[in-house]
C-alpha cells in the first residue's frame, strides 16, 4: 500500500514537472494540447464590482502597476453585469518552449508574475487585502513532498489563469 | 501549541507546532473548544488526496472562543463563542455574492493545483490539504480564521457547544444537499450514508417538508440513531434489497430526490466493490463511486441527485446514460455553509435540529489518533469522535 502511494506521489511529481515544462494553456490533462500561438496570450480575471474604484479609465491597482511597460493591460465591463474584466499580456513574449520551461522552473517566467499580480489585484479590489497563507508552517520537508512543496511555492503564479 | 498531525498515509500523531499568527487584518485567532472528525478526513488519512505534507494539522469542523481579532474585524470581539464554517470564503467575490461560498475566488491561497486538476479552483478549507489552501486545521489548541467576519458565527446563548459544533460542517452540508437537491413538500427522499452529513441531510429533508425520507447504510447502530433522532425510515443494504425497497416505498416511481452522502470510499455488497477497490488501489481510478451510481440508478425519471460525498477526481463506470435518458438533474458541491449557518443555529436554539447524538465519543486532543482509529474502523459504534484541546 505504501509503495503504491509513493509511486503515485512520484507520478504526481512528474505531472507537476510536466506542467512546469510545457507552456501553460487552457487544456486539461486528457485533452489535446493547444495550438501554437504566435502572440502572448491574455490572462484575464473578472473583478466583482462591490467597490467602485475600477473603471476603464482608472489607474491600475498596485500589483499590476508594478509590471510597468512590460505588459499590455485591457480593462472592460464584463458580460452580464458581472463586474470588470482585467486582462494582461506580455508585450514581447516570444520564447522557445525550452527557454520558457526553464524560466518557469526557476520562477522567473514573466507570465507567473502576471498571474500573481492579477490574482492579488482582484483580491485587493474585492476584499481590501491579499490573503496570506498560514505562517509559520507546521510541516516538515521530506523527499516525497518536494514536488508538492514546489507546486505550493508557485501557488498563485501557476494554474490556468 | 499541541495539534494532531498528519505524518503519512494512515499515520497520525499529536505533537507541538508553532502557534498560529495573524496574517491579515481580517483574521481572528480562535481557541478551539471542540473539534470533530469528519468522514472526508479519512480520504486524507488514507492518502487518496495526495496533497498532504508531513506535519499538516487535520480538522475542519470546530467551535471555539475568539482570543484575538485583526483591526478590520467588525462583527467579533475577544471572548465571543463562535462556530466557524469549514470553508474559507471572502464574502465579496461574485460567487460569494451568489451564496455559492465554497466556490469563493479568493479563499484559496494556492489555486494552481485545483485549477489544473478541476479546471477552476474552489475556496479554501481548514486542514484539507495544500490543494485547498494549506490552512492549518482545527485539531489544535488554536487556529487562525481568515475573513473572520464572514466565516465565524456567534453561537446563541441557548445552544450548547455540543450542538453548535455541527453547525460548522455536517449540518450545513446536509442542509445544502436537501435544499439544492430541490426537496419540497410531499417528496420521497433517499439518502445514501447515515454518517453525520447523511443524517443532517435526512433531517433537513424532513424539515423542508418531505413526506418520506429513507436513509441507507450498513451499520445498524447508525440506522437506529437516524430512526430515533431524525424521524426517518432506515434501510440496511446488507440485509435488504435497496432497489425493491425504494420502489415499494415510493409507489413504484423511485425517490424524487436522491442525496449521496458517502463519497469516494463507498462500500457495497456486490462484485462492483471488488472491482472499484482494485482500480482505486492501482490508481486507475481515484474514487469509488458506488453510492453515486446507485443514487442515479434508483432516482425517479426527472428526479434530482445531489452529491454531498467528497470526490477527488476520476471515476469509472459512471452511468451517464441513466442521467441523460431519465432526464435527471445532477448537482454537487462542497458546503456553502455561510448561507445556512445562521438559520441552522436558530433551528438548533428552537430544538428543531439536534446533533448531540452524533458525538458518540468525546476525548482529549492527546487521544485523537485513537479517536481516528475508532472513527475510521467504526469501533464501539463510533459515528463522530470529538476532541477537546483544552
Amino acid at each position: 500500500m505504501k509503495a503504491l502511494v509513493k509511486a503515485a506521489v512520484v507520478t504526481l511529481g512528474g505531472l507537476v514537472l510536466r506542467r512546469f515544462l510545457l507552456p501553460s494553456g487552457r487544456h486539461g490533462p486528457w485533452q489535446q494540447a493547444p495550438l501554437t500561438r504566435r502572440e502572448p496570450r491574455w490572462h484575464v480575471v473578472t473583478v466583482n464590482p462591490a467597490r467602485d474604484e475600477l473603471t476603464p479609465d482608472s489607474p491600475l491597482p498596485e500589483p499590476l502597476a508594478g509590471l510597468g511597460d512590460a505588459v499590455d493591460v485591457r480593462i472592460r465591463r464584463a458580460a452580464g453585469d458581472r463586474g470588470i474584466e482585467l486582462a494582461v499580456r506580455l508585450r514581447d513574449g516570444a520564447q522557445s518552449p525550452v527557454t520558457a520551461g526553464a524560466r518557469r522552473l526557476a520562477g522567473r517566467d514573466p507570465n507567473q508574475a502576471i498571474r500573481a499580480a492579477l490574482r492579488e489585484a482582484k483580491q485587493l479590489l474585492e476584499t481590501g487585502e491579499v490573503l496570506h497563507p498560514d505562517f509559520p508552517p507546521t510541516t516538515q520537508p521530506t523527499v516525497v513532498n518536494k514536488p508538492l512543496q514546489m507546486a505550493t511555492r508557485q501557488g498563485r503564479r501557476e494554474g490556468r489563469l | 501549541m499541541k495539534a494532531l498531525l498528519w505524518q503519512g498515509v494512515n499515520e497520525l500523531s499529536v505533537g507541538e507546532v508553532p502557534d498560529p499568527t495573524m496574517r491579515n487584518e481580517q483574521d481572528a485567532i480562535i481557541r478551539v473548544r471542540k473539534t470533530v472528525t469528519c468522514g472526508s478526513d479519512l480520504h486524507l488519512l488514507g492518502g487518496y488526496i495526495p496533497f498532504m505534507e508531513r506535519g499538516d494539522v487535520l480538522g475542519h469542523e470546530f467551535l471555539g472562543e475568539v482570543v484575538e481579532v485583526g483591526p478590520q474585524v467588525r462583527k467579533h470581539k475577544v471572548g465571543d463563542r463562535v462556530v466557524v464554517c469549514s470553508f474559507v470564503s471572502c464574502g465579496r467575490c461574485w460567487y460569494c455574492q451568489q451564496q455559492q461560498y465554497s466556490l469563493c475566488d479568493n479563499g484559496n491561497t494556492n489555486p494552481a493545483i485545483t485549477e489544473n486538476v478541476w479546471g477552476f479552483a474552489p475556496g479554501g478549507c481548514y486542514g484539507y490539504s495544500h490543494a485547498l489552501g494549506g490552512f492549518a486545521g482545527s485539531h489544535a489548541e488554536y487556529i487562525r480564521v481568515p475573513y473572520a467576519d464572514q466565516g465565524a458565527f456567534t453561537v446563541p446563548d441557548g445552544v450548547s457547544d455540543e450542538r453548535a459544533l455541527f453547525a460548522s460542517d455536517a449540518a450545513p452540508t446536509g442542509w445544502m444537499g436537501a435544499d439544492l437537491g430541490g426537496v419540497k413538500a410531499g417528496d420521497v427522499v433517499a439518502v445514501w450514508g447515515a454518517g453525520g452529513v447523511g443524517q443532517m441531510a435526512a433531517r433537513a429533508a424532513v424539515l423542508l417538508g418531505a413526506e418520506r425520507v429513507i436513509i441507507i447504510d450498513r451499520f445498524a447502530n447508525r440506522l437506529q440513531m437516524a430512526e430515533k433522532y431524525l424521524g426517518v425510515e432506515a434501510l440496511n443494504y446488507q440485509t435488504q434489497d435497496v432497489g425493491s425497497e425504494l420502489l415499494e416505498r415510493s409507489g413504484g416511481r423511485g425517490p424524487d430526490v436522491c442525496i449521496e452522502a458517502v463519497g469516494m470510499e463507498s462500500h457495497s455488497t456486490g462484485p462492483q466493490y471488488l472491482y472499484d477497490q482494485v482500480k482505486q488501489q492501482l490508481r486507475l481510478e481515484s474514487d469509488r463511486p458506488i453510492a453515486a451510481r446507485e443514487a442515479i440508478y434508483h432516482c425517479r425519471k426527472g428526479g434530482s441527485v445531489f452529491l454531498l460525498g467528497v470526490y477527488a477526481n476520476l471515476v469509472d463506470k459512471f452511468p451517464l446514460g441513466a442521467v441523460m435518458n431519465k432526464g435527471l438533474t445532477l448537482r454537487g458541491a462542497q458546503q456553502h455553509g455561510h448561507r445556512y449557518i445562521p438559520m441552522l443555529l436558530e433551528r438548533m436554539a428552537r430544538g428543531e435540529l439536534v446533533t448531540e447524538h452524533l458525538a458518540t465519543h468525546t476525548m482529549p486532543l492527546d487521544e485523537a489518533p485513537q479517536g481516528y482509529n475508532m472513527f475510521k474502523n467504526k469501533l464501539d459504534g463510533c459515528v463522530r469522535a470529538v476532541f477537546e484541546p483544552a
